[in-house]
């Protein structure tokens, strides 16, 4: 027929199908031509890493989901069963309890890498504001798979985080009582968390397919955090960034590993190996390490309400980031003074998670109460005043290709940059 | 000032410092035995040990502590013959029903079946012992900080009360359960078993093989879970270095 | 630098192609191996797991079952219908002409001792559980069994003689493992 070779390029059946429903020209401009800074660094490699984390969760959550039973008594026992009597089900069970640790280490570096480079700024606000939303859907449905074998911090973890939601006033009860299906945490409660764990991974999905589409209108970031201004700045996705992720991946796959058949329990909690019981609080309630940081911060605040509100202001300021930090530099690398900041607020953020983990009295609430206002003052005084005050720096390379010129030949001199 | 390096060492520093264990700083104790053949990269359970300890709970622990995650077809795991098994397991009798006349009736247990609980409920069991429930010991090396550890050194750690130290009625002092009372009394001492492999039963060997059998029971796994590991390791390794090689040979001509 | 000869360069390209494809494919080898391997790994957990494969074979004691007697056991989700059958039963599973039967098959073949009769409670129709088991149960035509479902007879052997069913009560893998002990599966 006349009409299909006007319009093929390709042949055969690839060409029909492209012609039809355009995924093999989507995936060469994608993934394949896609023009791609030519100095990123291994910090760049934690997207596709993140990507690939998401796949291995939903593959071996689907399977997890096959041979458990969401109802409190059977939960625990049915874990206990895919843990001996499935085929490889102990592994398939490590894989997925280690992976959710591992998909929140790659997303925090992720993140980070975003903070320092500037990622966040014109003209990727909205990539950005997209990555925060998927944080937030990777925290609730973490929390709520950790609920699942229903083990004493599943249950412990469930009852203080949704007894949170009392602090509302008015209608906070009526909030509680709503979430849990009734007067405590019980059967309706886990039948719906089971339920939601399985869908809020699909939501993600789409949040990531959007989050992708706004990555290609500009490219990404590069450690410069100068834009791209000629052919000479890029290289093709293909095969230079494919085949580094690979070797990412490699990395990742053996850190994975080494979790998953060595140490499979040593980032989780053994109270969770004890059956939940609802007449006995375990001595020290922690979440999972991933959420320390925030509790930190919502055990130090004296105010219950104000806690809880600080709590989800961490997450949720890092929407405005792209208004807060408006310095026309990108990268910290051009930024020594944001650097230092930087640099201070990481480890902040670890003290943090120290600190969430330690019981709320002592000198760790004085210490709680530091790291929380230095975690604010970041972004809500330091990052602004920085945006007005910071003078533009010198060093400032002209473009991506003479910097890398430049690094190849120099490390010191800075006579090939231009303002 | 606050170069790169030296924040990398600061956060190093941060993140060993953290401490997953549940002790309160100030009752801190080192827990004793740390050499078990399990542990490690190459950890493989000592299966003599196994059936030793196995008898310790069968002869010991029965009496008061379930085992219900593990069915008796397992104990194959330490060793033991499916005949064995059958002949074990038959000497434990089941609750099964209704029958055609709408009864609940006795059988002996199966191999098929799960280990039978020495009470029938957790009321029951808290009856029979002051209020106290003797927990389910499936998991117990997994539910505890310090596991294999801490279970041994709990067994070796029951002492005389220290002057002045507040008893509380029908307790006992042990120096590594939090709260330095338990309320069982110390399960066992030199020769209250009799191993059939000539092994001297002393309180210490009692202690290490019962301890050995629980860390099987919680993690049965353990052997092909560190044999593949080490196998998946090596595979990605190998793999990982090949990659690397890759990435270099299409850099190598970029500027 | 530029007057390398093209030749060299372009032997040496060649020779580095080669090593550099060997490379490649050696890699991608190794790599798709892996995910093979790991990937079988997590579709067998789909497979049978221990706890159903220890449920897999059954024992019966057929020491209580007294003659014309029947007992049903489940075996594999599935009834099976064990009868120990009367003199005349088996004679009338044994003198039947096999040329005029539905499903062709002996009583011979079907049992591994002619007192007790082992097949699978389930209608090769569509799937029924027939009646004949329980005394006052209707046996059907041929005093085997009767499925209320479509009509199907069964005879003594548990063959069909009568109805839409198309093959025999299936008889299941099983042996003796002493002379009052069946093992099923």
């Amino acid at each position: 027929m006349k009409k299909n070779n006007e319009n093929q390029e390709q042949k055969g059946v690839t060409g029909w199908i492209d012609t039809r429903l355009p995924i093999f020209t989507f995936m060469n401009h994608n993934l394949r031509d896609y023009p791609t800074p030519k100095n990123l660094n291994y910090f760049w490699n934690f997207g596709s890493l993140a990507g690939i984390t998401l796949v291995i969760m939903i593959v071996t959550g689907i399977l997890l989901a096959m041979q458990y039973t969401a109802n409190t008594d059977l939960a625990f026992e049915s874990v206990e069963r895919i843990m001996r009597d499935v085929n490889n089900g102990w592994l398939l069970r490590y894989i997925h309890m280690n992976g959710a640790s591992m998909f929140f280490i790659i997303v925090f570096i992720h993140i980070f890498r975003g903070l320092y480079y500037g990622s966040y700024k014109y003209p990727r606000e909205i990539l950005w504001m997209l990555g925060v939303v998927i944080l937030l859907l990777m925290m609730a449905t973490a929390f709520m798979g950790y609920v699942l074998p229903w083990g004493q911090m599943s249950f412990w973890g469930a009852t203080v985080i949704t007894n949170l939601f009392s602090a509302f006033p008015i209608v906070g009860d009526y909030i509680v009582t709503f979430l849990w299906g009734g007067f405590s945490v019980d059967n309706p409660t886990l039948s719906r968390f089971f339920v939601l764990h399985y869908l809020l991974p699909f939501a993600i999905v789409g949040v990531v397919a959007l989050h992708l589409v706004a990555l290609q209108q500009f490219g990404s970031n590069n450690p410069t955090g100068v834009d791209v201004k000629s052919e000479n700045d890029t290289i093709p996705f293909h095969p230079y960034y494919t085949v580094k992720d690979y070797f990412g991946l490699g990395v990742f796959l053996i850190v994975f590993a080494g979790l998953v058949f060595f140490a499979p329990n040593f980032l989780g909690h053994p109270d969770n190996y004890i059956p939940a019981n609802p007449l006995q609080t375990p001595a020290h309630i922690v979440p999972e390490w991933y959420f320390l940081p925030f509790y930190a911060i919502l055990r130090a605040v004296p105010d219950k309400l104000m806690g809880v509100l600080l709590m989800f202001a961490a997450v949720l300021v890092l929407f405005f980031l792209p208004w807060l930090d408006r310095h026309k530099v990108r990268s910290a690398n051009f930024r020594p003074f944001y650097k230092q900041f930087f640099w201070l607020f990481a480890i902040d953020c670890i003290i943090l998670g120290w600190v969430g983990a330690m019981p709320a009295e002592g000198i760790y609430v004085l210490i709680a109460r530091i790291a929380t206002a230095y975690y604010f003052s970041f972004f809500l005084i330091i990052m602004p005043l920085l945006s007005k005050f910071e003078k533009v720096s010198d060093h400032l390379p002209s473009s991506i290709s003479s910097a890398v010129l430049s690094k190849k030949f120099d490390n010191n001199t800075t006579e090939s940059y231009v303002k | 000032m606050l170069n790169k390096l030296s924040i990398k060492i600061i956060m190093i520093f941060l993140l060993l410092g953290i401490d997953n264990s549940s002790q309160s700083a100030s009752e801190k104790i080192e827990l004793i035995e740390q050499n078990w053949p399990f542990n490690g990269v190459f950890g493989r359970f000592d299966k003599s040990s196994l059936q030793r300890g196995y008898l310790v709970y069968k002869e010991v622990c029965a009496s008061c502590h379930g085992l219900k995650h593990v069915s008796y077809r397992d104990l194959t795991g330490i060793g033991l013959t499916k005949d064995e098994i059958k002949s074990i397991a038959g000497e434990y009798i089941v609750m099964d029903g209704p029958n055609d006349e709408g009864e609940m009736f006795e059988r002996e247990a199966k191999p098929s079946d799960k280990f039978v609980n020495p009470y029938e409920n957790d009321n029951q069991a808290r009856l029979a012992n002051n209020g106290a429930y003797p927990p389910d010991l499936s998991l117990m090396v997994k539910a505890r900080a310090g596991g294999a550890d801490y279970l041994f050194s709990l067994l070796n750690g029951y002492k005389d009360f220290p002057e002045g130290f507040e008893a509380s009625d029908g307790m006992y002092y042990n120096e590594y359960y939090p709260g330095k009372q338990i309320a069982m009394p110390s399960p066992i001492m030199d020769d209250i078993v009799e191993y059939n492999d000539g092994t001297d039963a002393t309180h210490v060997q009692i202690a290490r093989d019962v301890t050995s059998f629980l860390a099987w029971t919680a993690e049965p796994e353990l052997e092909e879970r560190k044999s593949l590991g080490v196998k998946t390791i090596f595979f990605l390794i190998l793999l990982t270095i090949m990659l690397l090689g890759v990435q270099r040979k299409v850099w190598k001509d970029v500027n | 630098m530029d007057k390398i000869d093209s030749k060299d360069k372009k032997i040496e390209s060649s020779v580095d192609e080669d090593k550099r494809d060997f490379l490649f494919v050696t890699t991608a080898g190794l790599a798709i191996a892996g995910g093979g391997v790991t990937l079988w790994s997590l579709i067998d957990t789909m497979n049978p797991s221990k706890d159903v494969l220890a449920l897999a074979s059954t024992e019966v004691d057929l020491s209580p079952i007294e003659e014309g007697q029947s007992l049903t056991v489940m075996w594999r989700g599935k009834p099976i219908f064990i009868r120990h059958r009367t003199k005349e039963e088996i004679d009338d599973a044994s003198d039947t002409d096999i040329t005029n039967l539905i499903h062709k098959a002996t009583d011979e073949s079907r049992v591994k001792n002619p007192k007790w009769l082992v097949v699978v409670g389930v209608c090769t129709h569509l799937g029924c559980v027939p009646l004949g088991q329980k005394i006052g149960d209707s046996k059907g035509d041929f005093n085997g069994w009767f499925c209320p479902c479509h009509g199907s007879h069964y005879d003594t052997s548990g063959r069909i003689r009568k109805g839409p069913a198309p093959l025999n009560l299936e008889v299941p893998p099983y042996e003796f493992v002493s002379d009052d002990i069946i093992r099923i599966g």
